[in-house]
C-alpha cells in the first residue's frame, strides 16, 4: 500500500488512529495532528521537546528521525511538494529552531505548505535568554506565511486548525507554531478540532465573470499568444485543465523551472522551460508574443532578464492567487486575482481560439533553428549524457530531485518531466543541500516510486549527513552525483565574468563508493557512457539506496544562457574561449 | 506622494512587529506610524504615513493584506480625511521672551501643560503643518525637547463605514 493510499484510509477511518490518552498538552498536540491528517513527522528531539517526544512514543505517527534538523525540514518540503499535502517537521527550541531557517525560507520561496513546530523554553523562561532559547517567532516573521506562539493550552486547538488552514490554501507556505515546554507537559483534554477561523484571513476564489469574458476576447484576438505558467498550477492542481486549455486554443506552453510536469514535455504545444538557462525557442517566443498570458507565475528576475527587455510587445494577462504578485515586476493589462483552476474552468467555457497557425510556425522554426543540445563527448562522459540516461532507465517516470546548479539546469532542461510534483528542485531560495533530504521525503511519501536525486558533488556535501536516515528507514533513494569537482555554476561565471580566476570552486569530494559503504549503502562509479548506463540499470535494480558518482567533464557549461543584466533574448549559446 | 494608509488589525502580540517588518524588508518607508484601539475591543487601528508612487502604494496595501493579522487596508491618501497629531514642546523661556511666547502660542491654541524657571512644555494638537509651523516659530527660542505622536487619520463622515470589517467584501486595489 502507498502512503497516500495509507493516508486515504487513515482519512477515511481516523477512529482507527487515536491517542491512547490525552491529559497533556504533548498528548493533546499528537491527537491534534492526527485528526489534521498528519501521519509522518520529520524531526529531532531536544530538551524543551522532550514531553511532545514522549508523547509520540505512544502516538501512532510515524516519526522520522534525520541527522540535521535542516535534513528534517527539506525533507518534509519534499513529503510535501510530492504529495500536496504539508509536511510536518519538529525540532526542539534555540539551535533545533534556528536550523530549519534555511528550509522555511526556501518552503516560503517556493509556495510549498509546511508545519513547523519548535519547541520553546518554559513561558516563564521567554524573554531571559535561557538556555537553548531562541527568538524563533520573531526570526520567522518574514519567511513564514504566518506563525503562532502558543500561550495557553485552550488557544492549541484552533491554532493548529488555523495553522493547516493557511498552509494549504491560497498561496501555499509554511506555518510555524513555537510551544513552550510548559505548554506541552501541562494539563489538557481531548478536543474535537474546530473549524479553521483565523480572523484577517482571506483567499481570493473564483475570477471575476466579466474580467474573464475580457480576457478571453483578448486570447481570441492574439496572433502571438504565450502561455507562461508556473508552479502555481501544481500547486491549484490545474494541470488538467491547462492542458484542456492549450489544446482545444492551439495555445503553445513555456513554463518556469518550478512549473515542469504541468504540461507534459515531448507535447507539441510544450515550448520548453524559459529564463536564464531556458529554451532558445522559449525565450524567443515570450520576446515575441503579442499577448501573454501567465497562469501561477511571479515574473521572477531568473526568468525576466532586464525588465525592459522582456516581452516588449505582449498585452500580459496575469492570473494568481496572490494579489502581491499583480504589477510587482512587470505591470500587467489584465490583473485575475483568483485561484488559477477556476479561472482555466471558467476560459474553458468561452470562446478564445485565436488565429496562431503562423505564430507555432515560427515557434517550430526556432526550435530547428538552435534545438536544446550539448556536444557529445569523444572521450569521458557528459552531465547531460547522464541526466538523458537516467531519463531512458526510468522511462522519464521518476520523482526527481535536485540540489542547486549546472546539474540542476541540465536535470530540468534534460529530463522530461510529463505530470505535476515529479519534479522538486529548489526555486527561489537556491538552497543547496535541498534535493537528497527532499528526496529522502518524496521517497517517503512515495515508497512504491523510483525517487532520484541528481546532485552535484558539492551540494550533496551539505546534507550527507541524511545517508544515516535513509540507510536505517531503508528509503531506497537513488542518488546521482554529477561530480565535476567544482562548484560547477560558480565556476561556470567566473570563467565567463571573472576571466577564469576560479576562486575557490574548485572543492574535493571523499570517496564516494568507500562513503556508501561505511554507511550501509550501495556505492557505483562511472567514468564513460557505457559504464553510466551499466550502473543506472544496476542501481535500478538494487531494491535500497543507491550513490551513484558520475565523473564528468570539469569544464561543461549551461547552455543557452542570458547573461545576468541582459534580456531574455540575448541569449549566449556557445561559448568560445578568446 | 504622502501616502496615509488606515489599517485594522487583530489586537494581539507582535502584530505591530509584522507591520513594521514587512515595511523596512520591501523597502518601504514609514514616515510615522499609530496605533491604537479601535471601534471594537479586539481590533487596533493604525495610521501608517508613507511616500511612495501609485505602484507602490498599491504594493503597500496588498502586502499589508496578505499578513493574517490584517483585517483591512484603506488607502486613504486621496480622500477627505480629518488627520491630527499631537506634540509636546518644551521651549526655552526668559523673562524677556515670555510674553513673545505666549503671543505665538494663541492662535495655535495649544496648552501650556508645565511651566518652569527656564522652559516650559506646550501641548499642541492639529494637522502635520500646523505642528511644523508651531515649531519653526518657537525654534529661534530654544526648542530643548519635541515628542510628535504621528499622525493618526479617520475618513470623513459619509464615507465608506463599513458595516463590519469581517462581512466587508475585500475588492483587491487592482
Amino acid at each position: 500500500m502507498s502512503a497516500s493510499q495509507t493516508f486515504e484510509t487513515i482519512q477515511a477511518h481516523p477512529e482507527k488512529r487515536k491517542m491512547p490518552k490525552v491529559s497533556l498538552g504533548a498528548e493533546l498536540l499528537c491527537d491534534l495532528l492526527i485528526q489534521a491528517g498528519v501521519d509522518t513527522i520529520f524531526g529531532y528531539p531536544g530538551g524543551a521537546v522532550l514531553p511532545i517526544y514522549d508523547a509520540l512514543f505512544d502516538a501512532p505517527l510515524r516519526h522520522i528521525l534525520t541527522r540535521h534538523e535542516q535534513g528534517a525540514i527539506h525533507a518534509a518540503q519534499g513529503f510535501s511538494r510530492a504529495t500536496g499535502r504539508p509536511g510536518v517537521v519538529l525540532a526542539t527550541s534555540g539551535p533545533g529552531a534556528t536550523n530549519l531557517v534555511t528550509g522555511i525560507t526556501d518552503a516560503f520561496m517556493d509556495s510549498t505548505p509546511v508545519i513547523i513546530l519548535t519547541g520553546q523554553v518554559a513561558s516563564e523562561k521567554i524573554g531571559s535568554d535561557a538556555f537553548q532559547e531562541a527568538d524563533i517567532i520573531g526570526i520567522t516573521l518574514p519567511i513564514t506565511k504566518h506563525n503562532y506562539q502558543v500561550r495557553n493550552i485552550a488557544d492549541l486547538p484552533q491554532v493548529i486548525a488555523d495553522a493547516f488552514h493557511i498552509a494549504t490554501t491560497g498561496r501555499p507556505g509554511p506555518v510555524l507554531i513555537d510551544l513552550p515546554k510548559d505548554m506541552m507537559s501541562g494539563p489538557a483534554q481531548r478536543c474535537q478540532m474546530p473549524e479553521p477561523a483565523p480572523r484577517g484571513y482571506r483567499v481570493p476564489k473564483a475570477p471575476d465573470p466579466v474580467v474573464l469574458e475580457q480576457v478571453a476576447a483578448e486570447i481570441k484576438r492574439a496572433k502571438r499568444p504565450l502561455l507562461y505558467i508556473g508552479g502555481g498550477i501544481i500547486s491549484s492542481k490545474s494541470s488538467e485543465d491547462l492542458r484542456e486549455f492549450a489544446r482545444r486554443n492551439q495555445i503553445p506552453v513555456t513554463s518556469t523551472l518550478l512549473g515542469l510536469g504541468a504540461y507534459p514535455a515531448g507535447d507539441d504545444l510544450f515550448v520548453g522551460m524559459l529564463g536564464m538557462h531556458g529554451i532558445y525557442a522559449a525565450n524567443r517566443a515570450i520576446t515575441e508574443c503579442d499577448v501573454l498570458i501567465a497562469l501561477g507565475v511571479r515574473f521572477d528576475d531568473r526568468v525576466t532578464g532586464k525588465l525592459e527587455r522582456f516581452s516588449p510587445h505582449s498585452k500580459k494577462i496575469h492570473v494568481d492567487i496572490d494579489p502581491a504578485e499583480i504589477n510587482k515586476n512587470v505591470p500587467v493589462m489584465w490583473p485575475v486575482v483568483a485561484d488559477v483552476g477556476m479561472t482555466l474552468r471558467g476560459l474553458l467555457a468561452l470562446d478564445c481560439v485565436p488565429d496562431a497557425e503562423a505564430w507555432r510556425r515560427q515557434i517550430a522554426g526556432w526550435h530547428e533553428e538552435w534545438p536544446l543540445s550539448y556536444r557529445p563527448a569523444q572521450d569521458g562522459l557528459k552531465p547531460q549524457r547522464v541526466v538523458e540516461l537516467l531519463a531512458e532507465a526510468t522511462k522519464g517516470q521518476a520523482i526527481v530531485t535536485t540540489e542547486v546548479g549546472q546539474h540542476q539546469m541540465w536535470a530540468a532542461l534534460f529530463y522530461p518531466f510529463t505530470r505535476p510534483r515529479q519534479w522538486i528542485t529548489s526555486g527561489g531560495l537556491g538552497t543547496m543541500g535541498f534535493g537528497f533530504p527532499a528526496a529522502m521525503g518524496a521517497q517517503v511519501a512515495m515508497p512504491e516510486q523510483t525517487v532520484v536525486c541528481i546532485a552535484g558533488d558539492a551540494s550533496f556535501q551539505m546534507n550527507v549527513q541524511e545517508l544515516q536516515t535513509i540507510v536505517e528507514n531503508k528509503l531506497p533513494v537513488k542518488v546521482a552525483i554529477l561530480n565535476n569537482g567544482f562548484l560547477g555554476m560558480v565556476r561556470q561565471w567566473q570563467q565567463f565574468f571573472h576571466e577564469r580566476r576560479y576562486a575557490e570552486s574548485r572543492i574535493g569530494s571523499p570517496d564516494y563508493v568507500k562513503l556508501a559503504d561505511a554507511y550501509g549503502a550501495l556505492g557505483l562509479r562511472a567514468a564513460n557512457a557505457h559504464e553510466a548506463e551499466a550502473i543506472i540499470e544496476q542501481a535500478l535494480r538494487h531494491d535500497g539506496p543507491v550513490i551513484m558518482e558520475f565523473l564528468v567533464h570539469e569544464e561543461e557549461n549551461v547552455f543557452p544562457m542570458v547573461p545576468p543584466g541582459a534580456g531574455t533574448d540575448q541569449m549566449t549559446l556557445e561559448w568560445e574561449e578568446a | 506622494m504622502e501616502r496615509i494608509l488606515s489599517v485594522i488589525v487583530n489586537d494581539r502580540p507582535g502584530v505591530l512587529a509584522r507591520v513594521a517588518g514587512l515595511f523596512s524588508r520591501r523597502g518601504f518607508n514609514i514616515e510615522s506610524i499609530t496605533v491604537g484601539s479601535a471601534e471594537e475591543p479586539t481590533y487596533s487601528r493604525m495610521t501608517i504615513v508613507s511616500h511612495g508612487d501609485d505602484a507602490m502604494a498599491q504594493q503597500m496595501v496588498v502586502q499589508l493584506m496578505k499578513l493574517v493579522d490584517v483585517i483591512d487596508v484603506h488607502d486613504i491618501s486621496r480622500e477627505k480625511v480629518v488627520s491630527r497629531e499631537l506634540a509636546l514642546i518644551k521651549v526655552r523661556i526668559a523673562k524677556e521672551t515670555r510674553m513673545e511666547i505666549s503671543h505665538i502660542l494663541e492662535p495655535f491654541r495649544v496648552s501650556i501643560v508645565d511651566v518652569g524657571h527656564t522652559s516650559m512644555s506646550v501641548e499642541v494638537t492639529g494637522d502635520t503643518e500646523k505642528v511644523d509651523a508651531l515649531i519653526g516659530l518657537l525654534s529661534p527660542y530654544g526648542v530643548l525637547a519635541i515628542a510628535r505622536t504621528g499622525v493618526t487619520a479617520l475618513v470623513r463622515s459619509g464615507i465608506s463605514e463599513a458595516d463590519s470589517y469581517d462581512e466587508r467584501q475585500t475588492a483587491w486595489p487592482m
